[in-house]
């Protein structure tokens, strides 16, 4: 026994070369870091430049964030929606001309109430957020979800402005130049901004105890944990549409990575919402009319999301979900999250596919009367209703 | 405390519908279980009166469950069909020759005509002498081609005007995963149609009658009326693939099981964005087959097995259907490439 020890010894020790080139395949000098994909290898600066090119030309690809505009972004305090403030970070500390030109602000759900957490808990969660909000110096809101007792029924209907959204790209980038100039090089707008933050750090985050209350009631009525996750969802959306409506934010940023997308996709096929898939995981989602949502990290995976965060120490804050420590059958969501981050293990190529596939669909729109708008959308999701009862396909 | 059937409130429940949660006594099982079917073919004008219809029949729960609720309800409702049995023999040792049995019994306790097609009298190769070729991986791709042309070719030898096939709520829903894992979207369009188009030349419209049937409730009807049916798994090994899909349907439908309906109806509300490449509907130039491609499926698959290259079918080949079609020998490297692995 001991001989084959002592064999064995040596050999192992070699062993520890890995298998690949440890050359990055961009640059061919620097030493790789992380693989991406089967035989992408990157080093540090590569995957870097790889990253911030990958945010820009979603956003310049698109062309739906016009100069000058106000977005807001919400951040969930998680891995993506915190890599994705720090790309906005970036793309607006860089030099002309090829900086971001529109100016951000921040959203935080505050959704501890329904969660299980303490008073105490929410409390130390905000304050490790506001931390990280202040220094990038931009707006911010943090609403308890409690809050959505206090929205108006206006935020159930769609609100369509003057003016199409993407009419003229080329036009608005003129328009911007030109107030840039009078202007003085926006100094004014910082100044702005500065106000702004004096003025919403006061916007403490508060609730009434009877909104707590109704909050826990109305999720205690809901039996499955997969009902309170679309409940969850939903309100989530109907705060930060109010929020955005209210401080003249015309675009949200929302931090869904491409992974997160396939799952999403396959939770709303199995939850029956077909029709509604195009609306729920697109680039741009303009069901609300005047505020239209933007998924701008949809082509990073997990992967990509945490390896960045790490190498660049990109803040996240871990913040119990509703889900967080539950069983894998504890709901289609959770299920959901499983199968595809197993499959994926297996079959490296299954979130891209997913994903491919939820970009050559587009919502059907039920052919029923144009007259009735209203009443054929739905009025919780605003979508467009889906209920043919009773007639069947050919 | 015993259940009593939700439904009559006479008797007691034997069963909790999957489907809608209710408890049913065996009588109220039956009716409504057969009534929804009723539903289907009527709301989806399934047949016409006097036609002649062949059903699949593979000798398992399904295809057995299929062919009892037709001729039922063609005698209640009178929808003065007649019902065909057809049977395709893959030629499975120790698999297909049993579950034949079965449907032979069938024929008897239905009264209804069977015809069986073998792979082997259509193709000249049974699936054991193709497994013997390709080895146990991708051989479902071969029988899969096959048996939906073989089904066609029985179809038109009996001049049928309508195929029906016992695929129920779980297969297409699986299907409509399937798909989506795939990506393969000109399929997620047209796996929840319940018939196939009928301006197709040279195709026979199929159809689905147990589209909206659980897999669960067709079981348990087989069970409480004590159908004959055949239950082993085919002796290849299944697509692993396609496993993962199935468990998680099954997952899903244990955590909610109206999401076998809610998928369906995810599925039929897909559409496709325009200026998506779609493949366009043609016919085989060897066969006259139904096909998008110059060759279709099976002919290639075919070809491949009489050249001793088993792997022309599997994965897209296109570039090479022109040198099939004109019968050019291929390059070596070409060859290489297709030979069955050695393990």
């Amino acid at each position: 026994m001991c001989q084959v020890d002592e064999e064995y010894n040596s050999p192992l020790e070699h062993k520890s070369l890995p298998a690949v080139s440890k050359k990055c395949m961009k640059c061919k000098e620097g030493t790789a870091v992380l693989i991406i994909r089967v035989g992408d290898a990157f080093c540090r600066s590569c995957f870097k430049e790889y990253f911030i090119h990958k945010f820009r030309a979603m956003l310049g690809k698109n062309r739906v964030i016009f100069p000058g505009e106000k977005v807001l972004l919400a951040v969930s305090g998680g891995p993506a929606s915190s890599c994705m403030l720090a790309q906005v970070q970036e793309g607006l500390s860089r030099d002309a001309p090829k900086k971001l030109r529109f100016m951000p602000g921040i959203i935080y759900i505050d959704e501890g109430g329904v969660c299980g957490q303490n008073a105490e808990e929410r409390e130390k969660a905000v304050v490790q957020l506001e931390s990280i909000f202040r220094m990038t110096g931009f707006p911010y809101h943090i609403v308890p979800l409690e809050q959505v007792f206090t929205l108006p029924e206006s935020v159930l209907e769609p609100v369509y402005s003057r003016e199409q959204p993407g009419s003229s790209y080329k036009a608005a980038v003129d328009q911007h130049i030109r107030t840039e100039v009078t202007r003085g090089h926006g100094e004014p707008a910082v100044e702005e901004t500065q106000d702004a933050v004096g003025r919403l750090s006061l916007q403490a985050s508060t609730y009434k105890p009877e909104h707590k209350l109704a909050l826990e009631g109305l999720f205690s009525s809901l039996k499955t944990l997969t009902a309170k996750q679309d409940m969850l969802q939903i309100l989530r959306h109907h705060l930060i549409l109010h929020t955005a409506r209210i401080n003249g934010y015309s675009k949200v940023m929302i931090g869904d990575s491409c992974t997160r997308l396939a799952i999403k996709l396959l939770t709303n096929i199995s939850l029956g919402r077909g029709a509604a898939l195009a609306a729920d995981t697109a680039f741009s989602d303009s069901r609300y009319g005047d505020v239209v949502m933007v998924r701008p990290m949809r082509d990073y995976s997990s992967k990509e999301i945490g390896f960045y965060n790490r190498l660049f120490e990109v803040q996240s804050v871990f913040i119990p979900g509703l889900d967080t420590k539950t069983a894998d059958k504890a709901s289609i969501q959770r299920l959901t999250e499983s199968f595809v981050v197993k499959l994926q293990a297996d079959f490296p190529s299954t979130v891209s596919t997913v994903y491919r596939t939820s970009e050559k669909l587009h919502t059907a729109c039920p052919p029923q009367s144009s007259t009735t708008e209203a009443a054929a959308k739905c009025l919780l999701c605003l979508c467009a209703l889906d209920t043919k009862a009773g007639k069947l396909q050919h | 405390m015993p259940i009593q059937c939700s439904s009559c409130a006479k008797k007691r429940a034997v069963l909790r519908r999957p489907k809608t949660g209710y408890s049913l006594c065996k009588s109220c099982f039956f009716w409504a279980f057969e009534e929804e079917i009723h539903q289907t073919i009527v709301s989806a004008q399934l047949f016409n009166r006097g036609e002649t219809v062949g059903i699949g029949a593979s000798g398992g729960k399904d295809s057995t469950v299929l062919a009892h609720v037709l001729k039922v309800l063609n005698e209640r409702y009178d929808y003065g069909l007649k019902l065909l049995l057809l049977s395709v023999d893959e030629g499975i040792t120790g698999y297909r020759d049993d579950s034949l049995e079965t449907v032979k019994r069938n024929q008897q306790q239905y009264d209804l005509p069977l015809t069986i097609v073998s792979y082997e009298e259509l193709y000249g190769w049974t699936m054991d002498a193709i497994v013997k070729q390709v080895g146990l991986k991708n051989n479902c791709t071969f029988c899969g081609v096959f048996r939906r042309q073989a089904l066609d070719r029985g179809a038109m030898m009996l001049n049928v005007d309508k195929i029906c096939t016992g695929h129920n709520a779980d297969d297409v829903a699986e299907t409509v995963l399937m798909n989506v894992l795939r990506g393969d979207i000109a399929r997620l369009h047209r796996c929840t149609a319940i018939s196939t188009t009928s301006d197709g030349e040279g195709a026979i419209p199929r159809c689905k009658p147990l589209k909206y049937a659980y897999e669960k409730e067709i079981v348990l009807y087989a069970y409480f009326k004590k159908l004959d049916y055949f239950s082993t798994e085919c002796v290849y090994s299944p697509n692993a693939y396609r496993g993962h899909a199935r468990t998680f349907l099954k997952d899903l439908e244990a955590v909610r099981p109206s999401a076998i309906m809610d998928i369906i109806h995810s599925g039929e509300n897909l559409s496709v964005k325009e200026g998506v490449k779609m493949p366009v509907q043609g016919t085989c130039s060897r066969c006259g087959y139904i096909s998008s491609q110059a060759l279709c499926k099976s002919c290639v698959l075919l070809e491949g097995l009489n050249r001793g290259l088993p792997k022309l079918g599997i994965g897209k080949h296109h570039r090479l259907h022109d040198k099939i079609l004109t019968q050019q020998a291929l390059t070596q490297q070409e060859e290489k490439k297709l030979k069955a692995m050695d393990f």
